[in-house]
């Protein structure tokens, strides 16, 4: 060989994290190069976010409290709800490599098992934040006026961010449980949408039946839709932050282990 | 520790799925830098083994070792020193063919600088060079097998598991194919390769095994297995059918076959050495002239078909 090959010697550690960097670079590429999903992640949220605020504005802005406009209230529960259903593109993505024979060869080199659940999850954070920048810019133009000061904001971004992680590795579950990427779409399709519905995205609980109202104002969805709401329009967060904050850490120390063990198991039978 | 002989070594390999027993005790070693052909139909098991052996399975009993190192208890020692080429093209679709090979070379923990390297080497190497800058799905069939085999050589692995290589390809795509396994078998790389092509493995390897259903069922070189099974023939074409008539005649009972379309007349040698001789002399006494003589080697199919036929005529002895 004409090229002589010089291998990095680093420590265990060192090359399970670079190994989890190489494979989220590889994931950013998908998102730059997979053109429709991008315009997806785009004009989607800016879809929701018109039609549910001319559609729904007019009948529930008299439910809302005083002083409070459809577009500020519906723009924390757009929010969460686009970034619930962005994560599970993460279920797509591994399903895609599952199915594919690539995974193999990753398993096949020398690298950490757990780098491709990473990369896909990591990935996920990135649109995400890019959904969430053009729906809040989108909605600034049709007249969205939040109350939060900086530090609000950086709260929010936290919240959000341990949300997204959170929703992603449970849809690497999906992802690695399914048998087929059309089986990954129906079951997030069928996970997320009542569960987005079914919480205070974008109707206050009080017009709920009794039922559904004990299970939507209980739900993670609707703690961290609250507490983002609560930060945006300045209004008093009550329990509502820590109890997002510790959904989304529930979440993960389950999901990200279970994720793990299965793709284990999954790709060594 | 002294180098073996052996690069890969498995002994009485036996993996089940429930009640299904896919492998029933295979055993088999590859010498260093030669290649070893795994020969089998459709379901013998010969995926399931390169699985196996490249870490990629789990299986129930036996013992694998790869250079040294126990596929069980130091699977990361194994991958750095294996590369693998399955069936389907393991490669990233929308990544570039030069992105996927830096990757992958990262991944093996090449430097940046090295996976660079090596990358453009391969790229000229394989032919892939104009192609380099576009993503992999825009690859042709035969150019996606050639990144795939590129991608498992980035960090030049001492040994190599070539599943079905060529399974697919068009006879062109073949050949060339089969031109870069040549090569890299003259650099020395040990392989271990499964195919179902006979004159795959009779063109490319130094020692075959056939295994159907789950078990080796004959071991050896391609001439070695030849032999076992089928003998040499010589084929003999006279000018008219009066010289065949008359050659049939004195040669007698060793004709096996005549044909008078083709003017021929075919005998059965056991030792090339002196029953062509023979034969030539029985003529030549009465006077004979020969038109053309070629001798025919009993072909792998012949091997083949013998083989798997005999296995499952035993098969049915034993359900009586």
């Amino acid at each position: 060989m004409a090229v002589p090959l010089v291998f990095e010697k680093r420590s265990k550690t060192f090359m399970a994290f670079n190994d989890s960097f190489i494979m989220i670079k590889r994931s950013g590429l998908h998102i730059i190069r997979n053109r429709d999903q991008l315009l997806g992640a785009f004009f989607q949220p800016i879809m929701f976010l018109v039609l549910f605020a001319s559609v729904f504005g007019g009948a529930i802005s008299k439910a809302l409290p005083p002083g409070v406009t459809y577009l500020n209230f519906l723009m924390a529960g757009i929010i969460v709800q686009t970034t619930a259903f962005g994560s599970t593109t993460t279920a797509i993505a591994v399903c895609n490599d599952l199915q594919k024979g690539i995974v193999d060869r990753f398993r096949s080199l020398p690298m950490s098992n757990l780098a491709v659940l990473n990369g896909h999850v990591i990935s996920d954070l990135f649109r995400n934040s890019i959904s969430t920048l053009v729906m809040l810019l989108a909605g600034l133009v049709i007249g969205f006026r939040p109350h939060a000061s900086l530090t609000d904001w950086l709260l929010i971004a936290g919240i959000l961010f341990l949300f997204t992680l959170a929703f992603s590795w449970l849809s690497a579950i999906v992802g690695v449980m399914a048998k087929s990427v059309e089986g990954v779409q129906w079951l997030t399709f069928v996970l997320v949408f009542p569960l987005t519905f079914a919480s205070t995205a974008f109707v206050p609980a009080q017009g709920m039946g009794r039922i559904l109202k004990a299970f939507a104002v209980n739900q993670p969805i609707t703690q961290v839709v609250e507490a983002v709401r609560a930060l945006i329009l300045g209004t008093p967060i009550g329990n509502h932050g820590w109890l997002a904050v510790a959904w989304s850490v529930g979440i993960l120390v389950i999901a990200m282990p279970f994720a793990s063990w299965l793709f284990r198991r999954k790709t060594l039978s | 520790m002294a180098q073996s002989k052996y690069v890969i070594e498995a002994k009485d390999l036996k993996k089940s799925y429930g009640s299904a027993k896919v492998l029933k005790g295979i055993d088999l070693k590859v010498e260093r830098g030669t290649m070893l052909a795994l020969l089998g139909p459709n379901g013998a098991g010969k995926t399931t083994t390169v699985r196996i052996l490249s870490t990629l399975l789990a299986f129930d009993s036996g013992t694998v070792t790869v250079e040294g190192h126990d596929v069980t208890t130091e699977p990361d020692e194994v991958r750095s020193v294996i590369g693998l080429t399955g069936q389907s093209a393991a490669i990233d679709e929308l990544l570039t063919g030069r992105e996927n090979l830096v990757m992958m070379g990262r991944l093996y923990r090449l430097s940046k600088a090295s996976a660079k390297a090596r990358a453009q080497e391969l790229l000229e190497e394989f032919d892939i060079v104009e192609a380099a800058e576009r993503p992999a799905k825009t690859y042709s069939g035969g150019m996606r097998r050639r990144l795939d085999l590129a991608v498992s050589l980035i960090a030049t692995p001492p040994v190599l598991f070539l599943d079905e290589p060529t399974t697919g390809l068009d006879p062109r795509s073949r050949l060339d194919m089969w031109g870069i396994i040549k090569s890299l078998l003259a650099a020395g790389t040990s392989i271990l390769l499964t195919t179902q092509y006979l004159e795959e493995a009779d063109q490319l390897a130094d020692r075959i095994v056939v295994i159907d259903d789950g078990k080796v069922i004959a071991e050896g070189t391609a001439s070695e297995l030849k032999r076992k099974v089928g003998k040499d023939r010589l084929e003999l074409t006279f000018k008219d059918d009066r010289t065949l008539a008359q050659a049939v005649k004195v040669l007698g009972q060793n004709v096996i076959d005549s044909d008078e379309k083709e003017l021929s007349a075919t005998v059965v040698i056991k030792d090339t050495n002196t029953d062509v001789k023979e034969t030539l002399d029985m003529l030549a006494k009465q006077k004979i002239p020969i038109h053309a003589m070629t001798i025919h080697k009993p072909t792998l199919d012949d091997v083949f078909l013998s083989l798997t036929g005999k296995q499952k005529r035993a098969e049915k002895k034993e359900d009586l």
